[in-house]
């Protein structure tokens, strides 16, 4: 593992170098503040009304009226997002030729592999911190819980990870930057919704499917619960894609 | 140093290379020549573990490719062809990015990039990112990024294609600099790249090796005959046949006739020095003028066209 810090150095140099990693923070800050925005003031609007009101106020708690819907909602935009930063991975390194360069150094495929995976899961953990501001901001004027917020960013944390262990995996079997991006977000759309079915799809295949889903895994994070099965889930899922990603490395050499 | 037996590498069910077999030795250069698409390329990608052989077998510096790649690729600085670099990188910071991943000792890291940019003659662009170099200097950062950890062999697709004739000159000179001390194998469709650096020289065509010598081997011995120039002074006709007649001559050609002066000849003969000697008596009992007499090698140019249409004809 000795050549996992140069090449994860090298990757995360140039998601700042190339303006990408800070084009999606920007854009995940403005849509992430937008909601946050439109969730708060429609939040304050009710707690004016709760004044009059006092069956209302009983419901009212910012955690669940503004965090839980947002950090929902954050899931659903990093499906967006995430290819943008998975895409580039192995497709350009393929397009432009120097997959050639690199692999004929002295260096294991697991190395340029685990190098890559950290540095696109630490340009994600700073988009997660700076979302961070929003519940830091809102301790001033209110009291947000502390549990479901911090599930709710373990929960995150687990997500991005498999998602862009899924991104990995795609932009490992194309050069086409585009098809990489393309893909990754139709697998992670169909991983999100593959749950709207189980209601009517029998009792096996119901389970199946809920099992499947992305979505289903995470709402017990945004709750503020924890469970092992959730965990395991999006950690299954981040290995087995990773583990399928050194394959397909193996595999591209093998056929040329 | 190198030992590579009976390679053989399918793309899927298109044919690449087969069987190529052959070895360098320590310090030796060896040329690679062949046509566009005869599987040059392959080799040396396999050569350097980027992919494996379907068949065949290859030790680098005692290392299996297959069961040590990392050994193998720990002793091989390979300049793959079109050079491809991390064009969003400064000069200095590709560089350093190799020479950890080389395993350059973090102390004498800065000293050894210093020599090799010194030594590729990419000192004063090492701060410049790489996407604003020209090609020859793109061409000399993969050269120093494949000497970084000095390793005994060198292997170079195709390093002087698309430079300038001072650069082409340069990088000979680097690469005769370097021969003695390491290993090469020189890949290129450049001929007199191959006389000039070359003590040893593969020709392959269509994936299999069609000659191996050095190249003053390759342009002799494997004529059959030797071609000669003459000049004489005399009668045109009556000399063109009467120098057909002198045993050993295979073959007369009257080259076009200058406008003014004596008439050239171009004659093919038997290896034996007895028809020249024969070719000369003629002449001077004849009372004819000979102006000049040379034998004309062929260059490793005809050597390899010849090699290259003969097996494509067959
Ligand atoms: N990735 C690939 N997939 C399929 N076929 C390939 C691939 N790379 C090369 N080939 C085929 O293998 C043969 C040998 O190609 P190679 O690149 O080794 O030739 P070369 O001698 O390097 O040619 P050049 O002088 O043009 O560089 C060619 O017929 C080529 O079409
Ligand atoms: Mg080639």
């Amino acid at each position: 593992m000795r050549n996992f810090l140069p090449i994860f150095k090298k990757e995360l140099a140039s998601y700042f170098t190339s303006p990408i990693a800070y084009i999606v923070y920007c854009m995940f800050l403005i849509i992430v503040g937008y909601l946050f925005y439109s969730g708060i003031s429609f939040f304050s609007i009710l707690s004016f009304q709760s004044l009059n009101n006092p069956n209302l106020a009983q419901g009212l708690n910012v955690t669940e009226g503004v965090f839980r819907p947002l950090y929902l909602n954050m899931g659903v935009i990093l499906l967006l997002m995430m290819p943008l930063l998975t895409m580039r991975l192995f497709a350009e390194e393929k397009k432009s030729g120097t997959i050639e360069l690199l692999l004929t150094n002295p260096i294991r495929d697991v190395e340029v592999l685990l190098g890559k995976y950290a540095a696109c899961m630490a340009v994600y953990l700073v988009m997660l911190l700076l979302t961070a501001l929003f519940p830091a901001f809102t301790t001033l004027v209110g009291s947000p819980e502390a549990g479901p917020i911090l599930s709710s960013y373990l929960g995150l944390l687990l997500l991005g990870a498999s998602f862009i262990a899924i991104g990995t995996l795609v932009s490992s079997l194309t050069e086409n930057q585009i098809i990489a991006a393309a893909v990754t977000f139709g697998i992670l759309l169909l991983l999100w919704v593959i749950s709207w079915s189980a209601s009517f799809a029998g009792p096996t295949w119901g389970t199946l499917l809920l099992h499947l889903s992305a979505t289903e895994h995470f709402q017990n994070f945004a709750k503020g619960v924890v469970d092992t099965q959730d965990v395991i889930y999006y950690l299954n899922l981040s290995v087995f894609c990773l583990f399928l990603t050194l394959r397909s490395l193996e595999s591209k050499r093998w056929r040329g | 140093m190198i030992e590579v037996e009976g390679l053989t590498k399918y793309y899927g069910p298109s044919r690449a290379i087969e069987n190529v077999t052959f070895s360098v030795n320590r310090g030796e250069v060896l040329g690679f020549l062949g046509p566009n698409g005869s599987g040059k390329t392959t080799t040396m990608r396999i050569l350097t573990c980027f992919m494996p052989a379907t068949r065949g077998s290859v030790r680098v510096a005692g290392h299996d490719v297959f069961r040590n790649p990392l050994e193998v690729k720990k002793n091989i600085g390979y300049l793959p062809e079109n050079v491809p670099l991390y064009t969003d990188m400064t000069v200095r910071g590709f560089l350093n990015f190799f020479a950890e991943i080389k395993g350059v000792e973090k102390g004498t890291r800065k000293a050894r990039i210093d020599e090799v940019m010194a030594n590729c003659g990419v000192e004063d662009v090492g701060d410049k990112l790489i996407s604003k170099l020209s090609k020859g200097y793109r061409q000399r950062v993969g050269l120093a990024q494949a000497l970084l950890n000095n390793p005994p062999v060198l292997i170079l697709d195709e390093p002087t294609t698309g430079l300038d004739p001072r650069q082409i000159i340069e990088i000979r000179e680097l690469i005769r600099r370097l021969s003695g001390e390491k290993t090469v194998i020189l890949c290129t469709h450049i001929l007199p790249e191959v006389e000039m650096l070359c003590g040893r020289v593969l020709i392959i065509n269509e994936g299999t090796v069609v000659a191996e010598d050095t190249p003053e081997n390759l342009t002799t011995g494997l004529q059959r005959s030797h071609r000669i120039h003459l000049q004489v002074e005399g009668p045109a006709a009556e000399v063109a046949a009467s120098l057909e007649e002198v045993p050993g001559v295979l073959r007369v050609k009257q080259s076009s006739p200058p406008s003014s002066g004596p008439h050239s000849y171009d004659l093919e003969v038997d290896k034996s020095d007895e028809a020249r000697k024969a070719l000369a008596r003629m002449i001077v009992n004849r009372g004819w003028g000979l102006l000049e007499m040379r034998t004309i090698d062929l260059s490793l140019e005809d050597v390899f066209v010849k090699l290259v249409t003969t097996e494509n004809g067959g």
